[in-house]
């Protein structure tokens, strides 16, 4: 299959062929790649293209998949509306 | 890795790497810059990457709007692969009360002569320019439309491009350990890989750059300070500028992408390293949007993350060469303001360097320290 059809963060709508670009670029780690593609920075915040990446990252390095640097990860856990965290006007 | 450079630049950040990029282009031939982890790991790719021009003192309008010519030009003058995402829509800097919109009549003036197009608005007027805003205890404010923000990731990757192109040596993960000095002068940078030879070192590890100094024997006046920020989900472009206020207290901008990008400054955080995200800032960070721009109130927070400012006692950054260590060289203490001044700081740190004579006036060493002489700059954050 085409690697440009193959999506591999829906978010930030990139696919599998973006991926390699980057990894073949030079860049080594997941930290990385984030910030320069935007992969695993949209709402649903990398639920599925992080469990991907870490596996073409090991391939291209010839590493396991558990030698591969983990990004941080960042509360909160699930997107909530600032308008919940506020907690209504009373206390301002 | 080199194991002699005509000089040694400490730091991948925003900072160092438009060093290492003028430097290059001057035409010193053997630069070596160090990042301990990736580049624009610190508070670079941490930052809100707003670019301001409306500032109070001379310098710091003429250091930001010749940096803004820069941002303006940059996929141009750096062949970047990727544009840098400029977005010029805009700052609105709020008055809560008629002592601050006087304040920023003064800043106005001083705009009007270097040729910065700010402008006083009512509240009324503000709500034109951002119709979601509460202008409820809004006393005015200042409006300069080509204010804007800038990708701090592909900024970043531009320097760094560029620099490489220009035959800089950049090694990241690797760690600068120590500094050797001989009768005073330096002789070279120790790090966790290697030892290279230089007699120039630029310090520009952002809010590690009090270590950095440790290593050459100075007690530099930096203190690192943690600063929190979030992002939002995305949607629709709606607010054009950025929208902020030193007394209430408060950024926040929608980014090119649809996301906001919003923070502010806790006045009770300590001095640290500290780069942890707290609950408190999310509280708090609600509260203050949801009643300055309630719309926002819909949407849902991605990610919050923090990063360090280095601060120091006036707020204004050191820019020079070390009196007591020759060949040691400071970009730092750009509190919350260093990415917007990067393009001019990254010039006038290579003029220093090289002997020539700066492109622009300015005063930012460590002597105003010891004389007292602060620079008084009414519109940090
Ligand atoms: C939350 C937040 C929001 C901000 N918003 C804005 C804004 O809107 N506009 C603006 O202009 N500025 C803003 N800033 C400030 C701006 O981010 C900084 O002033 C600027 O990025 C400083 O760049 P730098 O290159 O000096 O530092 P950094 O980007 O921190 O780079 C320093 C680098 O040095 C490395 N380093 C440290 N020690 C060593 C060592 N021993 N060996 C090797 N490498 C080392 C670090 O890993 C780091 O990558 C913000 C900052 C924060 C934290």
């Amino acid at each position: 299959m085409d690697e440009n059809n193959i999506i591999i963060c829906r978010c930030e709508d990139l696919s599998l062929a973006e991926l390699r670009d980057v990894i073949e670029d030079g860049y080594e780690t997941i930290d990385e790649i984030k910030r320069v593609i935007r992969l695993g920075m949209g709402p649903c915040r990398g639920g599925t293209c992080l469990q991907l990446i870490d596996r073409v990252l090991a391939e291209y390095q010839g590493t396991g998949r558990d030698a591969i640097q983990q990004p941080t990860n960042r509360p909160p856990v699930e997107g909530m509306k600032l308008k919940e965290i506020a907690g209504g006007l009373d206390e301002i | 890795m080199k194991s002699k450079a005509d000089a040694v630049i400490i730091g991948g950040g925003v900072i160092g790497l438009a060093i290492a990029y003028n430097l290059a282009k001057k035409g010193m031939d053997d630069i070596v810059v160090l990042e301990r982890e990736y580049l624009g790991s610190g508070a670079t790719g941490r930052c809100g990457a707003g670019i301001r021009q409306q500032w109070g003192t001379e310098m710091n309008c003429r250091l930001a709007r010749k940096s803004m010519d820069i941002f303006e030009n940059m996929n141009e003058l750096l062949e970047t692969k990727m544009d840098i995402e400029l977005k010029q829509q805009g700052y609105l800097l709020l008055a809560f009360s008629d002592k601050e919109m006087e304040q920023f009549r003064k800043n106005l003036e001083l705009q009007a002569r270097e040729n910065i197009p700010s402008r006083e608005v009512t509240p009324e007027e503000a709500k034109e320019i951002v119709p979601h805003l509460n202008i409820d205890d809004v006393a005015g404010g200042t409006f300069c439309p080509t204010d804007g923000h800038a990708n701090p990731f592909l900024v970043v990757k531009a320097y760094e491009d560029a620099a490489r192109r220009l035959g800089v040596e950049i090694n990241t993960f690797t760690e600068a350990i120590d500094i050797t000095k001989e009768a005073g002068r330096i002789t070279g940078v120790q790090t966790d890989k290697g030892f290279i030879a230089t007699d120039k070192v630029v310090n520009a590890a952002g809010g590690y750059s009090c270590q950095i100094g440790e290593m050459v024997g100075l007690d530099l006046p930096v203190k690192p300070e943690r600063h929190e920020i979030l992002v939002t989900e995305r949607v629709e472009p709606f607010q054009g500028p950025m929208v902020m206020s030193f007394s209430y207290n408060i950024y926040c901008q929608q980014t090119p992408g649809g996301p906001f990008l919003m923070g502010f400054g806790d006045p009770d955080e300590p001095a640290s390293f500290n780069r942890k995200s707290s609950w408190h800032f999310l509280e708090e960070m609600a509260r203050k949007t949801y009643k300055l721009l309630p719309p926002l109130g819909e949407l849902r927070v991605v990610r919050q993350w923090a990063g360090l400012y280095n601060i120091t006692p006036d707020r204004q950054p050191i820019i020079t060469e070390s009196k007591e260590v020759p060949g040691f060289y400071m970009a730092i203490g750009f509190s919350g303001h260093g990415f917007m001044i990067a393009p001019m700081t990254g010039i006038l740190m290579a003029e220093m360097i090289l002997g020539e004579d700066l492109s622009l006036d300015i005063n930012l060493d460590l002597e105003r320290f010891e004389k007292g002489d602060l620079i008084l700059e009414p519109s940090v954050v």
